[in-house]
């Protein structure tokens, strides 16, 4: 039976004669040095490409993906107590490090066949030699150890290791005469060892014969042809190898044939230009099951970092102000100080100190500030076009999507401390709430230096804009748009919609327009409401669009009558949840008639504003962020195009 | 290496090769005490919870508990409350994660306490433990056991102090009483 062994296990041998297999992927030589009781060895003693059979031993003469060694233990040399078992890669070709490679399998088999142990060395990094198994005398038994032990200088260390004064010249012959005909005038680049070591060795690598050496044609016990390699290289000047860094790993005590199915670890990440700096931001750098999941965690992630960096810069610059005040109050109620220099001198104190903290605060702010931007500067151009602004590239390659995106951006959003990081802010598609554009100028700062009439122009694009994005970012006659503007005011920012015919109906005029359309999706609400809650979706009516809707309301409460009202916060209210979102462009002051009545509506609703303003708290630490919406650059036919494309599919595909 | 800690004991947060400390997990572990008696699903499960004040010039900024789960600037986390302690691992129940580089300028002690929020006194909470892991390679800095408990419901346990450019950790170990943080903060000011 097979025993499988985990590293540092040892295992009884029945047989003394052994074969070891060795699997791998790549090519890679193989010695066998036989050691004294104490792991000390002599170079007549190794087994090795250069002189590949020793009494008991034979290892193949050349580097090869499957090398087999054979053993003999009856027949090998007195005071032998323990023979290692070493891979090496021969250094002239990639891989360079067995970390690079497929984990060597090595299989103890008894000579006639049977395998009796076998391990795989798994866990290897940047080692480019190792100890595979270990066979040694313990009592008068033989048993085999799975080793696994690494040298990431080499044969040369692990020579050296063994008590060779000339470790490296050795492994420079050995690595050398195992290296095929063609490579072999070229100097060996395995471990540590000097180009001259290499030269001066690979005459005396070549003198046994490849084919008499194989396992099985050579008979065990022979005597073996005497090595020139060993004499030669000791004979050159031997400086004292040093002992390179050795990665000895932990043991693995995972089982080796069970690897259960949890992913590699990721590729390490690329190293930071100067210690201590942090790594290059990446796209897409975030946990998710697609790229759009990642970048979407990822735009979270920034605007969390960012608003976190913000409260800790805050929180540091309030503390030094109160700080200061403290003592400079205290400098100013010390009667002592009121005589003589000394107050002044503690208020000076006080300030610089102040200045201190705060500068100290300002620099790791900073530190953060540069990251996002970094981050932000990579992670725009790889947005889709649902999280693009409208000036992304990605707008003018537009194609029909086929699925529903994860979240549309609606507009940007940034903090005072860095006006020029501007973050997306995302919303979850299907929406949960609707959204209020706030044609209002007692909303925003901004707003109150524009007179009346730009303003809802704006106000109207911006609603424009916005529900143009959302029947881009839908397939194709999956998302409709119906339009309630009662005076016809905002005919000119309704064009692109109506001219491109992306609007399920024209825009609806008048209180008979307005009771239309409502009764409509109300119906509709109802409808879809009870099929859901019943359970028969399929008993829906013929005539009813399950596709989702939005309803741009404009110039509320125009045109609006009590019954109407109602119906549209039932919409508000129960739309949401069966595909009928509401996209309001009103001014608060406009409704002030109908009282407290109508401010659970507007709570109910998203409010942005069709220029910047600061509002929006985010959820962590509620810093105010001041919202820009995302506009179509001035001049820029996007909007046309995009719409005229969504047009066309809807044609072809006769919706 | 560990190092188990006595109270009052200070160690530096250096890294054995000279570098500085990034992060480092507060981890906090309990069981309670065996029961007795017929009806074993009567348990009375021990709630102990774990919380960082964050102090400027000794003035508490901040705080993560149970509650307020991250403090404000993101550098202090909380894992998350734990109702009912370990079931017999030794693994940590509640942790608290401090990113050290990214704790704001102006604060200057972390101080880690431990309430008994149901009440029980540390007399009926077995092997309870506080450790101090650096969370970038899961190495058990320094271990303070909680043991000899005694009849009271809360222990102020160690604060983490800026020392020069890095970080210092002080075991403080202080016996007090309270449900959560806020009843303790008498008695952690003498220990600023």
């Amino acid at each position: 039976m097979t025993a499988e062994l985990v590293r540092g296990q040892n295992h009884p041998l029945s047989h003394t004669r052994l074969e070891i297999r060795v699997s791998t992927g790549h090519p890679v030589l193989a010695c066998v040095s036989c050691a004294d009781g104490g792991g000390a060895t002599r170079e007549d003693l190794v087994a090795h490409p250069a002189s590949p059979v020793l009494p008991g031993v034979a290892v193949p003469a050349e580097s090869g993906s499957a090398p087999r060694c054979t053993l003999d233990l009856d027949a090998v040399p007195e005071g032998v107590e323990q023979l290692s078992v070493v891979l090496a890669l021969p250094g002239l070709a990639a891989p360079e490090r067995f970390g690079a490679t497929a984990a060597p399998f090595v299989s103890v088999a008894a000579a006639g066949g049977e395998e009796l142990a076998s391990f795989t060395v798994s866990g290897l990094g940047a080692e480019t030699a190792v100890v595979a198994v270990e066979v040694y005398r313990r009592g008068g038994v033989w048993k085999v150890r799975a080793v696994g032990q690494g040298y990431a200088g080499g044969l040369a260390e692990f020579f050296a290791d063994q008590g060779l004064a000339t470790a490296r010249e050795f492994a420079g012959a050995v690595a050398t005469a195992a290296a095929p005909a063609g490579a072999r005038t070229e100097p060996a680049r395995l471990g540590t060892h000097g180009d001259a070591a290499g030269a001066s060795a690979s005459g005396a690598g070549r003198a046994p014969a490849a084919g008499a050496t194989r396992p099985g044609g050579t008979p065990l016990g022979e005597p073996a042809p005497s090595p020139g390699s060993g004499t030669d290289a000791s004979a050159a000047p031997a400086p004292v190898p040093e002992p390179g860094p050795r990665t000895r790993g932990a043991i693995d005590y995972a089982h080796p044939g069970r690897r259960t199915a949890a992913p590699p670890p990721p590729p390490a990440a690329p190293e930071p230009a100067s210690p201590g700096a942090p790594p290059a931001p990446v796209a897409g750098d975030a946990s998710g099951w697609s790229m759009e999941e990642r970048l979407y965690n990822q735009v979270w992630g920034m605007f969390e970092d960012l608003a976190r960096a913000v409260a800790a810069y805050r929180s540091a610059v309030e503390f030094a102000e109160s700080r200061m005040d403290k003592e400079l109050d205290r400098a100013l109620t010390d009667p002592r100080a009121r005589i003589g220099s000394g107050g002044e001198a503690a208020r000076a104190a006080a300030r610089s100190k102040c200045e201190e903290l705060t500068d100290r605060a300002r620099q790791a702010l900073d530190r953060d500030l540069a990251q996002l931007t970094a981050e932000s500067g990579v992670v725009e151009p790889a947005l889709p076009a649902a999280y693009a602004r409208w000036d992304n590239p990605v707008w003018h390659a537009y194609r029909v999507p086929m699925e529903i995106p994860m979240a549309l951006r609606i507009g940007d959003i940034h903090l005072p401390e860095d006006p020029g990081l501007r973050l997306p802010l995302l919303v979850r598609l299907p929406l949960e709430r609707g959204l209020w554009v706030d044609a209002g100028r007692s909303g925003s700062d901004a707003g109150t230096a524009l007179d009346e009439g730009t303003l809802r122009r704006l106000a109207a694009e911006t609603a424009v804009a916005l529900a143009a994005r959302l029947i881009a970012v839908y397939p194709p006659g999956e998302f409709s748009v119906h339009v309630i503007d009662p005076a016809g005011s905002a005919e000119g920012p309704l064009a692109p919609l109506a001219e491109t015919g992306v609007l399920a109906s024209p825009p609806a005029r008048g209180a008979e327009g307005v009771r239309s359309v409502l009764a409509r999706l109300t119906e509709r609400v109802d409808l879809v409401s009870m099929a859901v809650r019943g359970g028969a979706a399929d008993a829906l009516p013929p005539g009813v669009d399950t596709s989702e809707q939005l309803l741009i309301v404009n110039d509320f409460p125009h045109g609006f009558d009590d019954r109407a009202v109602t119906q549209l916060r039932y919409l508000a209210d129960e739309g949401p949840s069966v595909g009928v979102h509401l996209l309001m462009v009103a001014d608060r002051e406009d409704a002030h008639a109908y009282g407290p009545v109508l401010d659970p509506l507007w709570r109910s609703l998203l409010r942005i504003t069709p220029v910047p303003d600061d509002h929006l708290a985010d959820p962590w630490v509620r810093h105010c962020w001041t919202f820009e919406p995302a506009a179509v650059p001035a001049g820029s036919t996007v909007l046309h195009q995009v719409l005229e494309q969504v047009t066309a599919a809807r044609r072809s595909w006769g919706r | 290496m560990t190092v188990n800690m006595t109270k009052g004991q200070a160690i530096s947060l250096q890294k054995s090769d000279g570098g500085t400390l990034t992060a480092v997990r507060m981890g906090l572990g309990w069981q309670a005490a065996p029961r007795r008696g017929l009806f074993g699903s009567r348990t009375r499960e021990i709630d102990l919870d774990a919380s960082a004040v964050l102090f400027a010039d000794k003035q508490p900024v901040d705080v993560v508990f149970f509650r307020h789960l991250v403090s404000d600037d993101g550098s202090v986390k909380h894992t998350g409350d734990n109702l009912v302690g370990g079931a017999g691992s030794g693994g940590d129940d509640e942790a608290i994660l401090v990113d050290l580089q990214r704790v704001p300028v102006h604060i200057d002690q972390i101080v880690f306490t431990v309430n008994s929020f149901t009440g029980q006194t540390f007399q009926e909470v077995q092997n309870a433990f506080c450790r101090l892991v650096d969370e970038t390679n899961g190495q058990e800095l320094a271990r303070y056991t909680l043991d000899g408990g005694g009849q009271y419901t809360a222990q102020i346990m160690a604060k983490v102090h800026r020392a020069g450019s890095g970080w210092q950790m002080t075991a403080l170990g202080n016996p007090a009483n309270g449900r959560t943080f806020q009843d303790l903060m008498p008695s952690i000011l003498p220990h600023l």
